[in-house]
């Protein structure tokens, strides 16, 4: 579908943009230590830390992903809420009070407390690495496909944009200023989906939204032709001329005959509301001819009992074979594993001043990130049946919904969708240039750095992995990306978790153990992703049953893989003498 | 940084123990709503409470579950740090960090 551009959205986003950076440049205007780079001089203060996980970790997989996935399968899409979720019980109850008590700065630091190891630090700062470039990738791609339908510029000035804020932001105050843009970046966005909520209950549920009935229930083709010409059932397509909007509710339970909308709505009678409604979706069928690439999207009427149970986005589940159902189990238990070893999410533990106020900012996060995936249910349902969506992107969802409500509320959260990318990326960038400059640098290579040395260091692997992710956000433009998002979660799950878990619960485990978990648990889960029919079918373009790998999401396999390895090596490795004392 | 054993009972009086056993409820919790989904699918559409399905209904659960276990959490740890034997043990804890340095 082709898009206004929005005048307001531009000037609210730029209004957010040129303040955080001026909040950067006034918090980095005294000079600064590594403690205050890297760890923001472990001062921040439990709340507001609380509050800058959930600015940290929404990204825009949470934000547009999820409620563009439950607005086109539905209730599929609030599994990834529960799983994204459920992380953070592990980071709570497992994670967070020994990372920090036995860090500094990095992840490494406490993988490698009890040991000195160069092995450990060169393995656990590639799988930083490697997962932040991995978790990147999908923010900068997105980046860049919000900007063109939103603000009309290319997808590279997107990529740019973002790539270039975040790094002065970074550069600028490294952790004090990264902590408070995600703060900003949390807050805003827990309370505007809070108010579209809202909206949504109270406008309640209305038949056929937004369209013509009759005209509604029509298949539409969308080609592309070899010379890029897009056509809409053979014509070219223009504003005038264009896919129509979907995502409409054909009928009301029997409890509201005759009406045509059911007035505002608690928050438990709109869901059951919902399950009562026939709903009309679509379908979309891809062909490829001589005269290009055709997609048609057919209509189709179904319950809302068919939408509120699984099956929609996992076909798997439904045709019940094993390989699919262990998929599930899979990718269920990678989001479980993998928030904890996130290594953006753990460097933010250095940012406050104890174990006590480690544990109280992430209930203060687990309380915000988890009414938010409450709200992404809402989000979500309220865009399926707005009669707004386009059919082509479900990463649009979220702003075509809060455009059915004005044009205000489409720039706010058009703007929000690029701050969510901005909070994120800069997380990310910071766990990188700590990965390189304090565990490469200064620990693995051994070069002597001054603080202010360290903290140029830092500075100047942030630019460098700016670079690199505008590069990739542009590299990988039309790449599928929503399943970068589950790579990464597999390859933390599988490279750090194990290790981690070991290390506090096992006395017996070894710097070799831990090395060749964190190698075996990256290496095995990237190499799976690789092999399996997703990326075969996805990404080289070839036929799902050519893979050699039973189902696609790795983690079922290596996380149990990375404790295996790690045992198996302790045990051949001398027992650690500084560990039994 | 601190070079203390990890698995120190003394470093964490209590707090550890009381943390893995409420990430065993929510494990088992979480292993449930996934049990339900892989094994008896059909029991999701059930509507238990009258309102909403059993899917919505044990998501929604979960998430409120999650929390409710943090505020235990929190609370238990309070009451367990704040207890003299606790106080004792951390500054015994202290006095063999130091030794261990030493």
């Amino acid at each position: 579908m082709l898009y206004e551009t929005s005048p307001l959205a531009i000037a609210i986003f730029s209004v957010f943009v040129l303040s955080v950076i001026g909040l950067s440049f006034f918090l980095g205007r005294k000079g600064q230590s590594a403690q205050g780079y890297y760890a923001a001089h472990g001062e921040i203060h439990w709340f507001v830390n609380g509050i800058a996980f959930a600015g940290d970790y929404l990204s825009a997989a949470s934000f547009l992903g999820i409620c563009g996935m439950i607005a086109f399968y539905g209730y599929d899409g609030f599994l990834y809420s529960i799983g994204f979720l459920a992380g953070w019980v592990v980071a709570l109850f497992v994670i967070a009070e020994p990372i920090k008590r036995l860090g500094k700065f990095t992840f490494a630091d406490a993988l490698d407390s009890q040991f000195n190891s160069p092995g450990i630090k060169l393995a656990v700062a590639t799988s930083t690495l490697v997962v932040s470039i991995f978790y990147l990738i999908p923010q900068m791609v997105g980046a860049g496909d919000l900007i063109s339908p939103l603000l009309g510029l290319p997808h590279t000035a997107g990529v740019v944009l973002v790539g270039v804020s975040v790094t002065l932001i970074v550069v600028t105050a490294g952790m004090v200023s990264t902590t408070w843009v995600q703060f900003i970046k949390g807050s805003l966005l827990v309370f505007f989906c809070g108010v579209l909520t809202v909206m949504i209950l109270n406008r309640g549920l209305i038949v056929n939204a937004g369209g013509d009935a009759g005209v509604e229930l029509k298949p539409q083709v969308k080609t592309i032709c070899p010379d890029g010409m897009r056509l809409i059932d053979g014509e070219p397509q223009s504003k005038t001329h264009d896919l129509r909007p979907v995502g409409t509710i054909k009928s009301l339970p029997a409890r509201y005959a005759g009406q045509a909308s059911t007035g505002p709505l608690g928050p438990l009678a709109y869901l059951s509301a919902i399950e009562d409604s026939t709903i009309v979706t679509w379908t979309s069928k891809k062909h490829t001819d001589v005269q290009g690439v055709h997609t048609t999207y057919s209509p189709v009427e179904r319950s809302g009992k068919d939408l509120l149970k699984p099956g929609g986005y996992f076909k798997g589940l439904t045709t019940g074979t094993l390989s699919d159902k262990l998929d599930f189990a899979s990718l269920m238990l990678a989001l479980f594993c993998g928030t904890a070893s996130l290594p953006h999410i753990l460097i933010r533990y250095y940012t406050v001043k104890d174990q006590a106020a480690a544990r109280k900012s992430t209930v203060v996060g687990i309380a915000v990130i988890g009414a938010f995936y409450v709200l992404t249910l809402y989000l979500g349902l309220g865009a399926m049946v707005s009669g707004a969506l386009d059919p082509t992107s479900s990463n649009m969802a979220a702003p075509l919904l809060a455009k059915t409500f004005s044009t205000t509320l489409f720039a706010i959260i058009s703007a929000i969708a690029f701050t969510t990318v901005l909070g994120t990326v800069s997380g990310l960038i910071m766990a990188g240039s700590g990965a390189v400059a304090h565990d490469l640098v200064e620990n693995y290579f051994q070069i002597p750095l001054s603080d202010h040395e360290k903290v140029r260091c830092g500075k100047i692997a942030a630019v460098g992995l700016g670079i690199v992710a505008m590069v990739l956000g542009v590299a990988f433009r039309n790449f599928n990306v929503s399943f970068l998002v589950g790579w990464a979660f597999n390859i933390a799950a599988s490279a750090n978790l194990p290790a981690l878990v070991m290390l506090l619960f096992w006395p017996r485990t070894t710097k070799q153990g831990i090395t060749a978990a964190v190698s075996v648990g990256m290496v095995s889960s990237l190499t799976w992703i690789l092999l399996s029919a997703d990326t075969f079918e996805k990404v080289y373009g070839w036929s799902r049953e050519a893979s050699i790998v039973p189902f696609s999401q790795p983690g079922l396999v290596t996380i149990p893989l990375g404790f295996v390895v790690l045992i198996v090596v302790s045990f051949l490795s001398p027992r650690p003498t500084q560990r039994t004392g | 940084m601190s070079h203390a054993k990890p698995n120190d009972p003394n470093l964490s009086p209590g707090s550890a123990r009381i943390g893995l056993v409420l990430f065993v409820m929510y494990v088992l919790l979480y292993a449930g709503l996934i049990g339900i989904v892989l094994f008896r699918p059909e029991l999701l559409s059930t509507r238990p409470f009258g309102g909403v399905n059993l899917a919505i209904a044990y998501g929604m659960g979960l998430i409120g579950a999650a929390f409710l276990l943090a505020i235990v959490y929190m609370i238990a740890c309070r009451m367990v740090e704040g207890s003299p034997a606790s106080r004792q043990a951390a500054s015994s804890g202290g006095v063999r960090k130091k030794q261990h340095r030493d």
